[in-house]
């Protein structure tokens, strides 16, 4: 439902004169509250993406640390450069993450901080809460932002990543998640204040039971520099071993396209899409995938794409740098044996 | 005990496989469009619910302008037993947040036990309107669910996240959105479609409700992603290898 109205009525000069007054203004007088993705006393790499965006916008940064047990995460967030301040809020109603109960945090945070802008990682963890906080705080919230024209200004991909969308939120707290990969890691190096966080309603209608979590020695999808992703073409689950064989080799993360996730070769966390992980590595191979428009989505931006498939016609060729028209099943296992020789 | 009423909220988006152009800085709009996938998914499971008698009754709802019929038309072809249309003019915005105030207020009417909505509409890919509702509402939030299971006045919710699965538990009433793992939504048959001309569709607008939808974010401009360069096809795996390393110098 986004307009396209608004464009029409406006001349092309004001709004690049409007785009120029703005560039790369960055606020003295923002504060920024970052929230803090963290798993089994680690800092997921998702907020360091998020850091890095909250420095953009300008102002100061404070991240807030939520958990039963949250001192060992916000000392590592503590020493990350950018961060100025670091909340601590610790309960057991913080444990899993629940919006019900981080929600009100946000709000208790961002009203007793002043804060005028919310940042969260556009993954599925910030997805959950921050329009929930969003919504208490009576703002809307911008999504899946790649870029920062200014404190105000937000860039981010509509239509599956189609189009680029670039707009100016009126709202009195700018509430955004960003898209990790359009966002360097926060490095280590700073030094931040510790301070607890205001206290807020823990009551919640949810309750937490179990996860299973897919265990892999393989690094993580999302921050891996080589991500080899399998379609349809690789047939059945058990093929998927060419695939590890060849990322074990190359340290390589495996994904795959929606076709192979819903055919249950693999799990449905593996999935790159516009619905499922956005990849930008390196160096991403396709196998077996032709290249629907929602994979596209989730892995155009990788800085080299090869395609391989023996249908010389599939759509994937017409974004691949490299594209090899040939059986994957004796592609692979070829690359696999030569890949160490070169 | 079974769920009196399910309220379903539907979107008319433009088609999952339509390849959409920027042109004039805006989206070509003027294209095929369909409900959005996951609100598909949503209206299946709400169907569902109702065949394993688990829901007596399920309200399809629309935001958008007359258009939206349509998409009204097909939820209530899949199984809703009616529909609630709050209709905006042709072309004008209405934001996430304000999607969640005009629901809220049906949901105020209505009360339904269980708000059934998509993940994310594929157009603006904001995933914001379920968890905005709950928030509104105060009430319990499973987004991204693959399995939903209704016992008593609790739902047990699998969700995808990061890594794999959870699972919740929710107090009802409850509010949940739709992974594309949760089922696979049924085609309208003939006859359905035939009877679902029948059914009743409540109109509204935003007025009615007393939601104000003047736009908070405004689109400054659209434009095309950047283009990749053309890349060229290998003859064999050797060529390939001998690029990535010398050429690419990914490997």
């Amino acid at each position: 439902m986004f307009s396209r109205s608004l464009l029409s009525v406006r001349s092309r000069a004001a709004v690049a004169n409007q785009l120029g007054l703005r560039s790369f203004t960055a606020s003295r007088n923002a504060s920024t509250l970052v929230l803090v993705e963290h798993k089994n006393d680690a800092v997921a790499s998702s907020t360091l993406n998020a850091i890095t965006a909250a420095t953009k916008i300008g102002g100061s940064v404070t991240a807030l640390v939520a958990g039963s047990a949250p001192d060992a995460v916000a000392k590592s967030v503590a020493s990350l450069q950018g961060v100025n301040k670091v909340l601590v809020a610790k309960h057991d109603a913080y444990a899993h993450a629940l919006p019900e109960t981080l929600a009100p945090l946000i709000v208790a945070a961002t009203k007793a901080g002043s804060f005028t802008h919310v940042v969260a990682p556009h993954s599925p963890f910030g997805k959950n809460v921050l329009p929930r906080a969003a919504a208490l705080l009576d703002v809307n919230q911008v999504s899946d932002v790649i870029g920062v024209e200014g404190e105000d200004t937000f860039v981010r991909p509509i239509y599956a990543g189609n189009a680029v969308a670039t707009v100016k939120s009126k709202e009195p707290i700018k509430v955004i998640t960003v898209r990790t990969t359009a966002f360097p890691a926060a490095t280590s190096g700073g030094s931040a204040s510790t301070e607890s966080a205001p206290s807020a309603d823990t009551a919640s209608p949810t309750e937490w039971i179990k996860e299973e979590i897919a265990k892999s020695d393989r690094p993580e999808l999302g921050g891996a520099k080589i991500v080899i992703g399998g379609g349809r073409g690789m047939k059945n689950g058990e093929n998927f071993k060419l695939l590890y064989d060849l990322a074990d080799k190359l340290g390589a993360a495996v994904g795959a396209s929606r076709a192979a996730v819903d055919a249950g070769f693999v799990s449905n966390d593996l999935q790159i899409g516009q619905t499922g992980k956005i990849i930008a590595p390196e160096l991403y191979i396709a196998v077996g995938i032709s290249g629907a428009i929602q994979h596209l989505a989730g892995m155009k931006d990788s800085k080299c794409i090869v395609a391989i498939n023996k249908d010389g016609d599939a759509p994937i060729f017409q974004v691949a740098d490299y594209g090899l028209v040939d059986d994957l099943f004796k592609a692979i296992p070829d690359i696999t044996s030569k890949v160490d020789k070169i | 005990m079974s769920l009196n009423r399910v309220l379903v909220p539907v979107k008319r988006v433009v088609d999952y496989a339509v390849k959409i152009r920027v042109a004039g800085g805006k989206v070509d709009t003027n294209v095929k469009h369909s409900m959005n996938p996951f609100d598909e998914i949503a209206m299946e499971e709400a169907v569902r619910l109702k065949e394993k008698k688990l829901a007596k009754e399920v309200i399809a709802l629309t935001v958008g302008p007359s258009k939206s019929n349509e998409t009204l038309r097909t939820a209530l072809a899949m199984g809703a037993d009616r529909g609630v249309h709050i209709e905006v003019p042709e072309g004008s915005e209405v934001l996430p947040l304000q999607v969640a105030k005009l629901i809220k207020a049906v949901a105020e009417k209505e009360k339904p036990e269980l708000l059934l909505l998509g993940k994310q509409a594929i157009d603006d890919d904001s995933s914001q309107t379920g968890q905005m509702l709950a928030g509104l509402l105060g009430w319990s939030q499973a987004t991204f669910a693959s399995k939903i299971e209704v016992a008593g006045d609790k739902l047990t919710v699998t969700r995808e996240v990061d890594g794999g699965l959870e699972t919740i538990a929710s107090k009802l009433p409850a509010v949940v959105t739709t992974d594309l793992r949760l089922n696979e939504p049924r085609y309208a048959t003939l006859p359905n479609i035939m009877k679902a001309k029948k059914k009743k569709v409540e109109k509204l607008t935003p007025k009615d409700l007393g939601v104000d939808v003047t736009p908070t974010i405004e689109t400054v401009k659209v434009i095309e992603p950047p283009k990749r360069a053309g890349g060229i096809k290998v003859e064999s795996v050797d060529e390939l290898l001998s690029k990535l390393k010398n050429e690419a110098r990914v490997l």
